[in-house]
């Protein structure tokens, strides 16, 4: 079990798809926190100011700590209404 | 209370008066309803707008929803609530929106159906995705304000 990492709208345009980092990555790549998370998946690419970060569903900051298990979520403001 | 995420075209007034038939213990208690109904059109930001698709975050969506009614049931003494949200593709005149609240009094009903409308609009995962006349597409970056 792993992390599942989600980008929803236009993060998903700059992104890509959804992953899972596994639990040997999470270790073998130090990744503790969302702002770890970003990195690894981002390649390089900076986060944008106004990213909204979610963990199991619930808004979030940078520096929230993940686990194994977590569902971890970016996306742009929200428009919707 | 009663949230709906519905992925086909509804209306809003059938969906109201069922809901309302339903609730026949809450007949006699309450002294106001409000509503809202948000609706697609057919231009945004000078550009004609030819369909739209709605993006959203299944689970996610559902929970911050039921948190902004809970919410405003303990602020306002709402009676009942019930939101309706369309995803999928929408196109322009067909509601993308329901907002209903029931009260003992009109203050509390004007106000919590606006603060659930607003709240919705800066908390709940959704997204759209405008299709332009000329076949291009683009996100909607940001809502306009509704203070």
């Amino acid at each position: 079990m792993g992390v599942d990492v989600k980008f929803f709208a236009s993060m998903r345009d700059i992104i890509g798809d959804d992953c899972e980092i596994d639990a040997e990555i999470l270790k073998a790549k130090s990744i503790k926190n969302v702002d770890d998370i970003w990195n690894y998946c981002a390649a390089g690419k900076e986060r944008p100011a106004n990213v909204l970060i979610a963990v199991n569903m619930d808004y979030v900051d940078a520096e929230t700590l993940v686990k194994e298990g977590d569902e971890v979520a970016f996306f742009p403001p929200v428009t919707g209404g | 209370m009663k949230i709906l995420i519905d992925s086909e075209p509804f209306d809003p007034w059938k969906v109201l008066d069922e809901y309302q038939k339903d609730k026949a213990d809450l007949a006699g208690q309450y002294g106001a309803t409000t509503v809202f109904v948000g609706t697609m059109r057919d231009f945004n930001e000078g550009d004609d707008v030819s369909e739209m698709f709605l993006e959203h975050y299944p689970g996610m969506t559902e929970r911050h929803l039921e948190n902004i009614c809970l919410q405003a049931t303990g602020e306002y003494q709402l009676l009942d609530s019930l939101v309706v949200h369309r995803v999928g593709t929408i196109k322009p005149n067909e509601p993308i929106v329901l907002v209903a609240v029931w009260t003992a009094h009109r203050k509390q009903a004007f106000e919590a159906c606006r603060e659930i409308m607003e709240d919705l609009k800066s908390k709940a995962p959704f997204w759209k995705k405008e299709q332009l006349n000329d076949a291009q597409d683009r996100w909607v970056e940001k809502n306009t304000r509704g203070y």
